[in-house]
């Protein structure tokens, strides 16, 4: 078990290798030359070269991303053009709406998704079935946006339930911030949810036909039990593989969300960042993310053998 | 209780053994995918059609009607420079078959010779899947719109950041194909009898990756068309004077609580793209194999 974790762990270490190759090369590899790109339209040909020399653009590829790696080994993302403080600084400042945003959207869709999943595959070709797999497919089809100011006209403009958009922080009036996150969450959560409906309803479907299943039947327990206890269990682990995968689909969203919603999260800041073209804040997002990204699905990787007894290591 | 187990088990299992009924009772049995396709080719018709359906000039500004409810003039109404927005959504929606089609094209040929090699080459797989691990643990949109920073924005430059991200999802599921495939006796069979590498790869391997394929590029086209959206929306993707749907919702945003139809018709617009696309590729999955590219 140990040697496993251990092993896993380390497999972390080439993805994170690679995103950070990806993220330094995205920049060099661009049509243009970089430094004229962060220096601007209106940059004299002077400006250009002394950003070159300050950011070390004049040195070889790999001996940049040696020094570049070694930064970040530290900490140390680099410091944004376009606000000149620390990037690490700016990403943990904005940490909390994006953070508070996914967290209620995985909250909101896990608990809508999974008995809307499995009552499909209890009932699977029946009408409900039918119902909830056409809604999965609706929910996936229509973007963000036409949910969110949907809900922005009904809730907020015209029945004056809801806050339009903004984010009020945790610590300064918990009512207000869970009152900021009910739309936006509702939003973003409809996708998520249609995904992880899918997966349990496929993977219930498949655990549904198990002879022990049919065993669990046959000894008189009653529907409930069966679904829950005995084939919901066994399916848990596809599931749970989709909830960590899914992030990529929901930090996409939450980026989108932010700003039909105006939240001051990540989303923001790196949108901000793209049309200033300050590229330490983009290449800064984008490592924090995926390394959150690498990190969750790691710590879903090893609760594999705690979700079902089968899997041993 | 026994009666729910058979259902989910004929639904489980059900294509594979029953006698194939006539084409026109199985659309009449499951007639959604039929109906996506019609709804998409009506979409297909009102963008290649749009300057013989609307007499508007989708850049033609008029100061005096602006922000003019839908009327008999105005089907959408039109938008804060007083531009007819039925005429720019029925134009906007070039700008995503565009997209969403060399989308679909682009990474699926990307994704399928990366993925050949990788199948079949042992020394290169590790190599090509690392890369394809880092890239897929990069939110999509989030690469995307880091690589439209890149560069001035186009829609050619719109395709490529679109599809780059795409190109992993491709890769595995050739990779799979292949990898399983090569096992077989048949393969076997025809190298034992002398045939060539490309001939092997062209005749008796890639057929294989056809149909998981066709139903994937069909997804990507969905998501691409959507991405699209998002990220004109948030003023990152298609340059903001060309009408795509993401544009004129990202201009009309400003006025949602004055004019909510400058970005409720493009939406609906986009939302019946992307469903129809779906749902075609929904009907295309269980048609070609329901066992095959299992959405996830």
């Amino acid at each position: 078990m140990w040697f496993y974790v251990v092993r896993r762990v380390l497999a972390t270490l080439p993805v994170m290798g690679v995103v950070a190759m990806i993220v330094f090369l995205m920049l060099r590899l661009s049509p243009g030359d970089p430094a004229a790109i962060i220096a601007g339209d209106h940059a004299t040909s002077k400006d250009i070269a002394q950003i070159r020399e300050h950011l070390g653009l004049d040195r070889p590829l790999a001996e940049q991303f040696v020094r570049w790696l070694g930064q970040l080994a530290t900490g140390d993302f680099g410091v944004s053009i376009y606000l000149e403080r620390p990037v690490l600084g700016l990403i943990l400042e904005r940490v909390e709406p994006t953070l508070a945003l996914s967290v209620t959207t995985m909250a909101f869709a896990i608990v809508l998704a999974i008995p809307l999943g499995v009552i499909a595959a209890w009932r699977a070709g029946s009408w409900v079935d039918q119902a909830i797999m056409a809604l999965s497919v609706l929910a996936f089809s229509v973007p963000v946006f036409l949910i969110g100011y949907g809900l922005v006209i009904g809730f907020s403009l015209t029945l004056d339930l809801l806050p339009v958009q903004g984010f009020v922080s945790l610590g300064e009036d918990p009512i207000a911030f869970l009152r900021h996150l009910v739309l936006p969450t509702v939003a973003l959560g409809l996708v998520y949810t249609a995904l992880l409906a899918r997966i349990t309803r496929a993977t219930m479907l498949e655990t549904l036909n198990e002879d022990f299943i049919r065993t669990a039947r046959a000894k008189g327990l009653g529907e409930p039990r069966v679904l829950i206890l005995h084939a919901l269990k066994a399916a848990s682990v596809p599931i749970v593989t989709t909830i960590g995968t899914g992030i990529a689909l929901l930090i996409g969203g939450v980026v989108v969300t932010e700003s039909v919603f105006a939240v001051p999260g990540i989303g923001r800041l790196t949108i901000d960042a793209v049309l200033q073209r300050d590229y330490p804040v983009i290449q800064g997002v984008i490592l924090v993310i995926a390394g959150v990204y690498v990190l969750v699905n790691l710590a879903i990787d090893l609760s594999y053998s705690r979700l079902d007894p089968r899997i041993r290591y | 209780m026994a009666a729910t187990g058979m259902q989910a088990a004929t639904a489980a299992t059900a294509p594979a053994a029953a006698r194939r009924p006539s084409r026109l009772r199985r659309v009449a049995r499951r007639p959604l995918p039929a109906l996506g396709a019609v709804l998409l080719a009506l979409l297909v018709f009102s963008a290649l059609a749009a300057p013989w359906l609307t007499s508007i000039d989708p850049f033609e500004m008029n100061v005096v009607d602006r922000l003019m409810p839908p009327d008999g003039t105005y089907w959408f109404g039109t938008d804060a420079y007083g531009r007819d927005i039925f005429t720019r959504t029925l134009y906007g929606g070039r700008v995503s078959l565009i997209i969403g089609a060399s989308v679909a094209v682009a990474s699926t040929v990307i994704g399928l010779v990366i993925g050949v090699v990788a199948g079949y080459f042992r020394f290169a797989d590790a190599i090509l899947m690392r890369i394809m691990d880092g890239l897929m643990a990069i939110p999509g949109i989030l690469l995307a719109i880091g690589l439209m920073s890149l560069t001035r924005a186009s829609i050619w430059v719109v395709i490529v950041a679109i599809t780059i991200p795409e190109v992993p999802r491709v890769v595995r599921l050739v990779r799979a194909v292949v990898l399983s495939v090569r096992e077989q006796v048949y393969i076997q069979a025809a190298t034992a009898i002398g045939t060539r590498f490309p001939r092997l790869m062209i005749r008796h391997i890639l057929p294989n990756t056809f149909a998981p394929l066709i139903v994937q590029a069909t997804y990507i086209a969905a998501s691409a068309v959507l991405v699209e959206s998002y990220l004109s929306f948030l003023g990152v993707g298609t340059p903001p004077e060309i009408p795509s749907w993401g544009n004129i919702i990202a201009e009309g945003r400003l006025y949602v609580q004055l004019a909510f139809w400058n970005i409720l018709f493009p939406s609906v617009f986009l939302a019946l793209m992307v469903l129809s696309i779906n749902v075609l590729g929904d009907g295309l999955r269980d048609m070609l194999d329901p066992r095959l590219a299992r959405r996830i």
